[in-house]
């Protein structure tokens, strides 16, 4: 009886959820049509990249447990792919971002090799310095990338003929990809492929003592963060028409990993109400201006204080050390 | 050419050294990477700045009280911060967040308090330079090796003479066990940070008297080259800690020199990834053994 009645009360929450999102779905999708000003469009996009960024570290660090302080060399990597690939070979949009995309994946591959090797504080270490040097040979490589000059005059994306040059257009295209990496992300993590990246997050040596091909998975957990990393890069890149190696600092690495951990390692909804806290907080602050990043800093130890287990994390899945 | 970037390097080492120490030490027990060190070592920068600059006291002293106030605020950020977050027993991970915010915190507060413009640091010493085998040292350079060189045999000393140090040995090899034979545990915690935090503050204000400049920012990059040094080293091994920073020092300034100047700051990292791939332990480390 408790079990039936358990599950009743599962799926309850799960229709009320679904009505939930629903309405949340219908409102995402009328925000540029509702009046409000394109600087509140603006808002709403960078959300949702943010989301995106989110979502795509959750698969890597929430999921699979490889916490990564380097996921803004991989958005920079995808971001400079698509910009030099626009600029120098005029190749379209979705070409570009792909190949964006596909780059920042092929390069996050490599980090595999650490991790089959390294764990805890040792890794994400490794991916610190991975960025670090991503973020140098950006900057330093000045025949290709112009250096700390940047590139200025990215083009605006063409999708199918069609030009995204609105504020509400962009809005649209961030929508989407968001929404996709949130499927993919989701479906995974339902899936025994996200219960193998999970068994590994919990104990490697267990997950591979079951039969858990670690390198498989840990190179599927890899490759598709990056890749997603990679793409909202491109469309970043796009999006803002100029980009320098400024934008890829660790200050954007902690940001994209503290939306993961604050959301609750593994909860994809979690990481969304993060980052629309942690995007929205500062913003709303502007007239303190100068305490905006005091603030923000405290925010990060308050929250880690009251819920160590996010805001959506689940108490069980606490580790007792 | 070549021994005059060594002795540089060794300058700059030792600064990554003495940081090192705290980053080692901290991760030795509580195995997390307290990223508020680097701004915890522009803190201490400053408030020497601020206390030589008042004029009202001599330098030796303004630096004693600056070690002392940066040692409490070390002791102050692992009280009010680090132990809620601890006592919850949440993953480490959470730890690393909270240190990354305390972080940006300092940094911030460093930028109110003392303005984001650089400032220039007083030339409290006016000391000369020697010239030895061709290479110039500043007498400078020679006050820095010998304050760090007395400095380390005086920890040295503590941690392996008196009861305290041997307390906080035990507390590195096993919390609970420690706990168990009647030690405070906590009061060694923060006696480590305290010392931490006090060299840290020797760091900063020895490098912004080398640079004659500080600003809210110096703290950042040292800080992460200093946790790479005690990587490299075997953390939470005291020598292992002095020696990675000397390497990184060395290596760092001899690779700006001879391959690309752009590049100094990412050949940290370049070793510290080389150095865990070959020999995940660290130079000094021991290797563990996992229990199934």
């Amino acid at each position: 009886m408790q079990v039936l009645g358990g599950n009743r009360k599962a799926s309850l929450s799960s229709r009320a959820s679904r009505i939930l999102f629903g309405i949340l779905g219908l409102v995402l999708l009328a925000v540029p049509y509702v009046g409000v000003s394109s600087y509140v469009v603006r808002m709403f996009t960078l959300t949702l990249m943010y989301i995106s960024l989110g979502l795509s570290l959750n698969l890597l660090s929430g999921l699979a447990g490889q916490v990564s302080l380097g996921h803004a060399a991989f958005y920079g990597i995808g971001a400079y792919t698509s910009a030099l690939l626009s600029l120098r070979l005029g190749l379209p949009f979705m070409l570009t971002c792909l190949a964006g995309g596909i780059m920042a994946s092929l390069l996050g591959l490599l980090l595999c090799f650490p991790a089959m090797k390294l764990q805890g504080t040792y890794f994400t270490f490794v991916t610190l310095g991975f960025g670090e040097i991503v973020r140098l040979i950006i900057l330093n490589w000045a025949k290709l990338t112009r250096g700390p000059m940047g590139l200025p005059g990215i083009p605006q994306p063409v999708i199918l003929g069609i030009r995204i040059a609105s504020d509400g257009a962009y809005y649209y295209l961030i929508l989407v990809i968001a929404v996709i990496i949130y499927a993919v992300v989701s479906n995974i993590s339902n899936s025994a492929t996200g219960r193998a990246l999970v068994a590994i997050r919990e104990d490697t040596l267990v997950a591979e003592a079951m039969g858990v091909n670690v390198f498989k998975y840990k190179m599927i957990a890899f490759g598709l963060s990056t890749f997603f990393a990679g793409i909202v890069g491109a469309y970043f890149a796009h999006y803002i028409s100029f980009i320098d190696p400024s934008n890829f600092t660790f200050d954007e690495s902690s940001l994209i990993l503290s939306l993961v951990v604050l959301g609750g390692m593994g909860n994809l909804k979690g990481t969304i109400l993060a980052a629309c806290f942690l995007i929205a907080v500062p913003e709303v602050m502007r007239g303190l201006l100068a305490y905006r990043m005091l603030i923000y800093g405290l925010i990060l130890v308050l929250a880690m204080m009251i819920r160590p287990q996010g805001l959506l994390g689940s108490q069980k899945r606490m580790q007792v050390s | 050419m070549l021994l005059q970037q060594i002795v540089n390097g060794l300058t700059i080492g030792t600064m990554y050294s003495l940081c090192a120490v705290g980053y080692s030490m901290v991760f030795g027990i509580l195995e997390f990477v307290n990223f508020a060190h680097g701004s915890i070592y522009t803190v201490g920068a400053f408030i020497t700045l601020t206390l030589v600059s008042s004029g009202r006291i001599g330098f030796g002293v303004s630096f004693l009280l600056s070690m002392i106030a940066t040692g409490l605020l070390g002791v102050a950020i692992d009280r009010f911060a680090y132990y809620p977050i601890r006592s919850k027993r949440a993953p480490k991970m959470n730890l690393l967040i909270g240190s990354i915010g305390m972080s940006i915190f300092l940094q911030n507060l460093a930028m109110l308090i003392w303005g984001s413009q650089t400032r220039n640091y007083p030339e409290v010493l006016r000391l000369g330079s020697t010239r030895l085998l061709g290479v110039t040292i500043s007498h400078y350079q020679v006050v820095i090796f010998l304050l760090t060189a007395f400095l380390i045999v005086a920890l040295q000393t503590f941690i392996k003479k008196t009861k305290t140090g041997k307390a906080m040995r035990a507390t590195a090899q096993n919390v609970d066990a420690t706990k168990l034979m009647g030690v405070n545990v906590n009061l060694i915690v923060q006696i480590v940070f305290f010392i931490g935090s006090a060299l840290a503050c020797v760091a900063g204000t020895l490098v912004g008297m080398y640079y004659q400049a500080a600003d809210p920012w110096m703290g950042f990059m040292p800080g992460l080259k200093a946790f790479t040094a005690a990587v490299l080293g075997g953390i939470g091994v005291f020598e292992g800690a002095m020696v990675g920073g000397l390497i990184i020092g060395i290596v760092e300034t001899l690779a700006a020199a001879y391959i690309h100047a752009g590049y100094r700051d990412g050949i940290a990292f370049a070793v510290l990834i080389i150095v865990l791939l070959v020999r995940p332990t660290g130079l000094w480390g021991k290797a563990l053994s996992r229990k199934v």
